[in-house]
């Protein structure tokens, strides 16, 4: 068979393949006027926000969400990808793509008006779209005014027995770990992960909201968590349960005498690959605007990045509190050291 | 005579051995990604691992294999004899129901049972009301998180992968067998042990590697259960130290040690055949039970139905009921509808390469052929999102290599043809799940007597017209077995499905993750239920065929 030939059967077959898949799969999405998008973030979540944004601008959003895998398949679609942007829940993942030069640089007059500098990255890879403080909850009665005010106490003795806490390698636990090797040092770090460790109640397991539920039910006094969480039990209509687990705790903003509590953010960055960057920028412009953060901040108890935008009343009934202003990249560097640091003290189990 | 001679030398060189070579290369070449990507350098992990958690990534893992290994052995081969030979109460019931756990997926029931089991759930609620215990120091539960759980949640949902086959392997043996050795002064309990069980070894063992395949790779019960399993560890190298390398090479790590147990057991059983040397076969007959074995053989085969399938099926109604609204999502119909077409599809492919590559294998004992089925049938035990990873990988390559050749060549750019379409879903489907459908063909195939092959071709029919007249028909029993677990596995599969996806594509089982992920499964209680359901409908339907295709029913005519 000469070349000739061998071409035109290849092309063929490629023809044949891609008019075969094309019976196959779902029309893909790829056509100018609308955004692709990978999300770390539920469709649960998200959909109220992205049909805002299609109501609004007209542009479609296609979503696949995806927590595992996201930074391989972007990386394997390589500059074919059809992913314009993704959404994430973590300072970690964020920073994981840009070191895999996944992301593209940015420039936008409105995400630079939106966004406050310390949740961007300076040259525009990502941007903060909301904030949350990992904070403390503790059982109303049983742990006395004072008796916790910092993350260091969850390690000191007289906790002993009476913590509660996810997975330690969980990405927000990992995240909690990096900032204190971030503020402290290393060793201080390992002492601490150690210290709780020992005044663990119980294994660690569930999520955030699991752990005030142990709370309410004796298991333990304190717990870690996200801020967020608490309003959603607060407001839960579908198991109202959950309201009495709220109810039985306060929440404690640990460290506001020292550096303040450790914030991290969801956010949002262009791919490199996005076709349609324009729009991407557009929805990102859109989710750190008054409209979108105010459903962030309504719907899921978040911070909104924006100032002005009013919080949740039940959000803002706890007051303001001073966060840690620890640049979040700075953390998201110690990750992999936080999570051998877990492995050492042998934190899960 | 030189034409000859070449001929002689190339003789292997037919549409089977090259089919079945090319279609194991395909499959295999995701388990390739997963090695070459632990090949890439990386940041150091192992001396870190060592020094810290893999000796308790290790015992831990064992452990669970062995847990889950005896009681799927015990429950499935059991129930299996019991309702193969025995008559009591029930036994018709039985036949199906003891595969209905089966479709009920691992992280769905471990979620159902910690809600119950748990510190704050209704039994030791119950238990504290009773006796007026208020703090937890104050007595002892056992800890429904904990490694002895998540032996508890996947033997209760994996053991119909051993029922299922050793049933099988019951159902085609003949009584003749038996007979012989009842005859020949044994009892009902060492004819079992001595006649039964031996003979029914290849399915048993390919039914109990399924089910520790499938313990290996969970990640959902281990995550939830906080049990420290070698895959959580690959899972915490690969996200939480970002070191695919490394999560890749104790990815490697497993497999080996999987193909490790695999020689170990076809060396243990080596030069043993399992053909039937008799063509006349007749159906087993019913061992009428009596008195305390009765009532036994009920309870025996009731409690696992209803630990493994009524009662978290039960308790996820309740979760219905309460979240009706946004359980009744419309949306799930499509979900539904994407699920099934998927497995559907996925079922037919896996069986027809299966018997293609089995057959393969039979026609031509060349060891290539051989090592390249078997290392293709590997992805089973690969952990889904690693797996997935190498799909994603090798996909990309081919569709970028396509993509610049036809740019360089013909000024077109194709895109991405495969990556991100229904395409990829079903290929990581079929990588993951071909070993199922190709085990149980292979295993089924090993009984019949390479005579029946001779006699065919000797008659003037090829391979093809002979697997289709003598094979396929003998077989038919485990084909529709290896279709049925195909289908009910890609009805809950999740991993691979979420990474591989379309934009805004669902089928039940990633629609039920988002919130499972969030730990509000009641908002999804619905779509829960739907994935056994439909998972279950054609369990039933094919274990009523099974029991019909079975050689020697007198119902079809041809008795011995």
């Amino acid at each position: 068979m000469d070349e000739q030939q061998m071409k035109g059967r290849v092309f063929l077959m490629a023809l044949i393949m891609a008019g075969l898949l094309q019976l196959v799969a779902l029309p893909r999405a790829e056509a100018a006027a609308e955004v692709n998008l990978y999300s770390y973030r539920q469709p649960f979540l998200m959909n109220p926000l992205l049909n805002a944004f299609t109501k609004k601008t007209g542009i479609k959003v296609n979503m696949v969400y995806l927590k595992k895998g996201m930074l391989e398949r972007l990386k394997a679609e390589g500059a074919n990808s059809p992913a314009d942007l993704v959404l994430t829940a973590d300072i970690g993942n964020l920073h994981n793509l840009v070191e895999a030069g996944l992301l593209q640089s940015t420039n936008s007059g409105v995400l630079e008006s939106n966004v406050p500098v310390q949740y961007r990255h300076p040259k525009g890879l990502w941007y903060g779209l909301t904030t949350r403080a990992r904070i403390i909850y503790a059982h109303k009665k049983r742990v006395k005014p004072g008796e916790v005010t910092t993350y260091a106490d969850l390690a000191k003795p007289h906790m002993k027995g009476r913590v509660c806490t996810r997975s330690g390698k969980h990405v927000y636990s990992v995240s909690l770990l990096a900032w204190i090797i971030a503020a402290r040092g290393g060793d201080a770090a390992v002492a601490w992960a150690r210290g709780v460790k020992a005044n663990l109640a119980r294994k660690p397991q569930g999520n955030d909201r699991a752990q005030v539920k142990a709370v309410y039910e004796g298991e333990c006094d304190v717990a870690v968590g996200n801020t967020y969480y608490m309003g959603k039990m607060m407001t839960n209509k579908k198991s109202p349960v959950q309201k009495k687990w709220a109810a039985a705790v306060n929440l404690i903003f640990p460290d506001q005498n020292g550096p303040g509590t450790h914030v991290n953010i969801s956010g949002a960055g262009v791919t490199k690959s996005a076709k349609n960057k324009s729009g991407a920028i557009k929805l990102i412009e859109f989710l750190s605007g008054d409209i979108a953060q105010k459903i962030y901040a309504e719907d899921n108890f978040e911070y909104p990045v924006k100032a002005g935008v009013k919080l949740h009343p039940i959000v803002s009934g706890w007051g303001t509190f001073k966060a840690d202003e620890t640049f979040l990249f700075k953390i998201a560097e110690n990750r992999t050291q936080a999570t051998r640091i877990m492995d050492k003290v042998r934190f899960n189990n | 005579m030189a034409p000859m001679a070449r001929k002689e030398a190339w003789s292997w060189l037919n549409v089977w051995s090259i089919g079945t070579v090319l279609i194991a290369a395909a499959v295999a070449m995701p388990i390739m990604a997963v090695i070459f990507i632990g090949l890439t350098p990386s940041d150091e992990i192992w001396s870190h691992l060592a020094a810290t958690v893999l000796p308790l990534y290790i015992s831990t893992t064992l452990l669970l294999m062995v847990g889950v290994g005896a009681g799927t052995f015990v429950i499935g081969v059991g129930t299996a004899w019991l309702v193969s030979t025995c008559w009591f109460p029930g036994r018709r019931v039985f036949e199906w129901a003891l595969l209905l756990p089966m479709a009920m997926p691992a992280y769905v029931i471990a979620y159902v049972y910690t809600d119950i089991l748990e510190y704050a759930g209704p039994v030791q609620g119950l238990l504290r009301d009773m006796f007026g215990w208020t703090l937890k120091r104050e007595y002892w539960f056992p800890e429904i998180r904990s490694l002895s759980g998540a032996i508890s949640m996947m033997t209760l949902v994996l053991y119909p992968y051993v029922y299922l086959l050793s049933r099988a392997a019951f159902l085609e043996q003949s009584v003749c067998v038996l007979e012989a050795s009842r005859m020949l002064g044994r009892g009902p309990w060492r004819s079992f042990f001595s006649v039964a069980l031996p003979l029914a070894r290849p399915a048993i063992v390919i039914g109990l590697s399924l089910v520790l395949m499938e313990t290996l790779n969970d990640f959902g019960t281990v995550d939830f259960f906080a049990v420290s399993t070698f895959t959580l560890g690959i899972y915490d190298v690969w996200l939480n130290m970002n070191n695919v390398a490394g999560a890749a090479q104790l990815a490697g790590l497993l497999l080996f040690f999987v193909i490790f147990l695999v020689l170990i057991e076809r060396f243990a059983r080596h030069n043993q055949r399992f053909h039937h040397t008799t063509s006349k076969i007749r159906a087993l007959p019913g061992y009428e039970l009596q008195g305390w074995a009765r009532r036994g053989a009920v309870i025996g085969c009731a409690l696992p139905v209803v630990f493994g399938f009524a009662l978290p099926a039960f308790v996820l109604g309740g979760y219905a009921v309460i979240h009706f609204e946004a359980a009744t999502n419309p949306d799930v119909y499509r979900y539904a509808a994407n699920s099934v077409l998927l497995s559907g599809l996925t079922a037919v492919l896996a069986l027809a390469i299966g018997i293609f590559m089995a057959y393969g294998v039979r026609l031509r004992n060349e060891w290539v052929v051989k090592v390249l089925a078997r290392f293709a049938s590997l992805g089973y035990a690969v952990p889904g999102s690693v797996l997935a990873v190498g799909v994603l990988v090798s996909l990309g390559a081919l569709d970028n290599g396509i993509d610049a050749f036809m740019r360089q060549t013909f000024g077109i750019t194709t895109g991405l043809l495969f990556s991100g379409t229904i395409a990829a879903v079903t290929f990581g489907y079929l990588v993951r799940f071909l070993a199922l459908s190709f085990g149980s063909v292979e295993a089924s195939l090993a009984k019949i007597t390479p005579n029946m092959d001779g006699a065919a071709r000797s008659l003037g029919h090829g391979p093809f017209s002979t697997l289709r007249r003598i094979h396929i028909p003998l077989i038919r029993g485990s084909a529709l077995t290896a279709a049925i677990l195909v289908f009910v596995d890609c009805m809950k599969e999740l991993p691979m499905t979420v990474i591989l996806r379309p934009f805004n594509f669902h089928t039940l089982a990633t629609y039920v993750h988002q919130f499972a992920s969030d730990e509000q499964l009641g908002e999804a209680s619905l779509a829960a239920l739907a994935i056994v359901g439909f998972g279950i409908l054609p369990v039933i339907v094919l274990s009523f065929a099974i029991i019909r295709t079975r050689p020697g029913d007198t119902e079809k005519g041809h008795t011995s």
